[in-house]
């Protein structure tokens, strides 16, 4: 997994999709952060993190998009899969350093918590409570970027087909309004992502919610395990 | 070292290796031959792992493939037919990146530069694998599959896309390896095989065709023997050719007798045919003495592993029309390499005897 993680950071950064992801990152937490906090007035940085959901949302697929796709394009794969080394471990190694550099983009927070500190007292419970919300809802989105990225050799299909998941995944709970089953629309909220998410920029700490996004990643980083096994058998 | 049982691999309808069976032994070095999309690519990728059978067994140095993955892995060093090399990497990184994903406990530093002289890559390994030639590439690709040193190496058409040159160092490196490692290689280049391999496995259609030293396969395919001989008639006329092909037919053990080109004027070369048991030779002197005939040149032609290659390959698919014209390009790229070749075609028979006696002596 080592060898894994550290190639897919070095190639991160050889390719330059850090750098821009990075940036972008940044320059939207940013805008949001001086236009939501600070103009505003506030020490709170809800708001900050509500809007960079939806940033997210475009961010993670192209984080996503290179990992497995351009291995099964490039027949690297196969310098991968009859090395001595499990499934899991190739496909843990990718998500983690996916991780990882989401990790560094994602603590830019604490910069902004010592820009907030000068101007007045930051309100630690609710910035770390949404900075773990945030990590959360990346871990699980990573791995349904990672997934993604399994089933195609196609780097922009792969980015593409992402997006349009995780912004089914946020919509999901609005059409949840529509449906007047009682059962569909609890359904529709409990596996909402978005809706979890609010929940924690509103200061809630829902532990069935963690466990919810855990279990998303878990569950996704299978079935990228999965592709990788089937792909072998057919 | 190697035992495959009964393996088969589909895919969807087709299928692509059906009930292949064969045992490799230490130290050994066997040829994979067989033309495109015979199943040799299919049977390597099997072999490593990469994909899986649909029935039968690979054991790796007794360990069962499918049972114990990893550990049947680590015995192998693989270079597919494409190099599995990023691009975006150094030579020196990418092969940190596979010393490390292979678990290496060997010295890192001294692996990697042992494998490197090796490979003759040391002068590049500080450059970026996009920016190297292909034959470069390839010899990462080889170097590649040396870390660890496994005990088994296979290649998957190791010399493709390379020139003559490099063609030539990549077969002295693999006879080389050969020495310590127990290596299968393929190719559809029949010297290449030759020149290199202990033993041949042909492979045609999925099924093993033969399997054995070129001489052995030769023996088995056919046990007819062919001569050429350039005899003069009296009269320098067709009409010689006729009589003579004529009464050499009627010579006990002729099965064959064909009247080629004119070589010199109104002198005929005929190709013969024999039953492979009776020497026809001096009947045949015999029968030219006794006619006023005069036997300008006898040579007899065994059958090169190209011949019986062909008649593998070509003899059954003939009632596949498209599997033809496959074949047919086939002779053009082997003249090729042919005469690039010769004199290394040449030296094997001596070096092979050599490692031989060497590695005798070693184990």
């Amino acid at each position: 997994m080592g060898a894994v993680y550290r190639r897919e950071m070095g190639a991160f950064f050889t390719s330059g999709l850090a750098y821009v992801f990075l940036a972008v990152f940044y320059i939207f937490s940013g805008y949001y952060f001086y236009n939501e906090v600070i103009a505003a007035g506030y020490t709170d940085t809800s708001p900050l993190f509500r809007d960079m959901f939806r940033i997210v949302l475009f961010l993670i697929p192209i984080l996503t998009m290179r990992l497995l796709s351009e291995e099964k394009k490039n027949k690297t794969d196969q310098g991968l899969l009859t090395a001595p080394i499990g499934l899991w471990e190739i496909v843990m190694g990718k998500y983690f350093a996916a991780m990882t550099l989401y990790i560094i983009a994602e603590s830019i927070i604490f910069v902004y918590a010592i820009v907030l500190g000068y101007l007045g007292d930051v309100v630690w419970a609710t910035l770390l409570g949404n900075y773990f919300a945030m990590l959360l809802v990346g871990a699980a989105f990573i791995a349904v970027g990672l997934f993604v990225s399994s089933l195609t050799e196609n780097q922009m299909t792969s980015a593409v087909v992402s997006m349009v998941i995780l912004f089914f995944l946020y919509l999901f709970d609005s059409f949840a309004d529509r449906f007047t089953w009682e059962w569909l629309y609890k359904l529709v909220t409990e596996l909402s992502f978005y809706t979890r998410y609010i929940e924690f920029t509103q200061g809630v700490f829902n532990l069935t919610s963690v466990l919810f996004y855990i279990s998303a990643a878990f569950i996704f980083n299978f079935l990228s395990v999965r592709v990788l096994e089937k792909k072998r058998w057919s | 070292m190697i035992e495959v049982r009964n393996l088969s691999k589909n895919y969807g309808d087709k299928q692509a290796v059906n009930n292949i069976s064969f045992k490799v032994e230490k130290g050994e070095i066997l040829g994979f031959l067989g033309p495109n999309g015979a199943g040799k690519s299919t049977t390597m990728n099997m072999l490593t792992g990469y994909i899986s059978s649909n029935s039968g067994q690979i054991l790796i140095n007794g360990v069962d493939i499918l049972e114990d993955p990893k550990k049947a892995k680590s015995y192998i060093g693989y270079l597919p037919e494409i190099p599995p090399l990023y691009t975006d990497m150094t030579v020196d990184g990418y092969l940190n990146f596979m010393f490390d994903l292979k678990k290496c406990k060997l010295p890192r530093r001294a692996h990697l530069d042992d494998v490197c002289g090796l490979c003759k890559i040391t002068d590049v390994r500080k450059r970026l694998i996009k920016n190297l030639s292909k034959g470069y590439r390839q010899r990462v690709g080889l170097a590649q599959a040396l870390i660890n040193n496994p005990p088994v190496l296979i290649l998957d058409e190791p010399t493709v896309g390379l020139d003559p040159k490099q063609i030539v160092e990549i077969r002295t490196l693999i006879k080389k390896l050969g020495k310590r490692h127990t290596v299968i290689l393929s190719s559809h280049i029949l010297p290449e095989i030759q020149a290199v391999c202990d033993r041949i496995i042909i492979i045609n259609k999925g099924v093993v065709a033969a399997d054995g030293t070129a001489d052995d396969i030769a023996k088995n395919i056919t046990n007819e023997h062919r001569m050429t001989m350039r005899i003069e008639g009296e009269t320098h006329t067709a009409a010689d050719k006729k009589a003579i092909a004529d009464a050499v037919k009627k010579i006990k053990g002729v099965k064959y007798v064909r009247a080629d080109m004119e070589r010199e004027k109104g002198i005929y070369d005929y190709d013969i045919e024999t039953d492979g048991k009776t020497d026809v030779r001096r009947e045949i002197n015999k029968l030219c003495g006794e006619n006023g005939w005069n036997i300008l040149m006898l040579q007899l032609s065994d059958m090169t592993l190209e011949d019986i290659f062909m008649k593998i390959t070509v003899g059954e698919s003939l009632d596949l029309s498209d599997e033809e014209n496959e074949e047919k390009e086939k002779p053009k790229i082997n003249i090729v390499f042919n005469d690039g070749d010769q004199p290394v075609a040449e030296e094997p028979g001596n070096d092979d005897a050599a490692e031989e006696s060497n590695n005798g002596g070693e184990e």
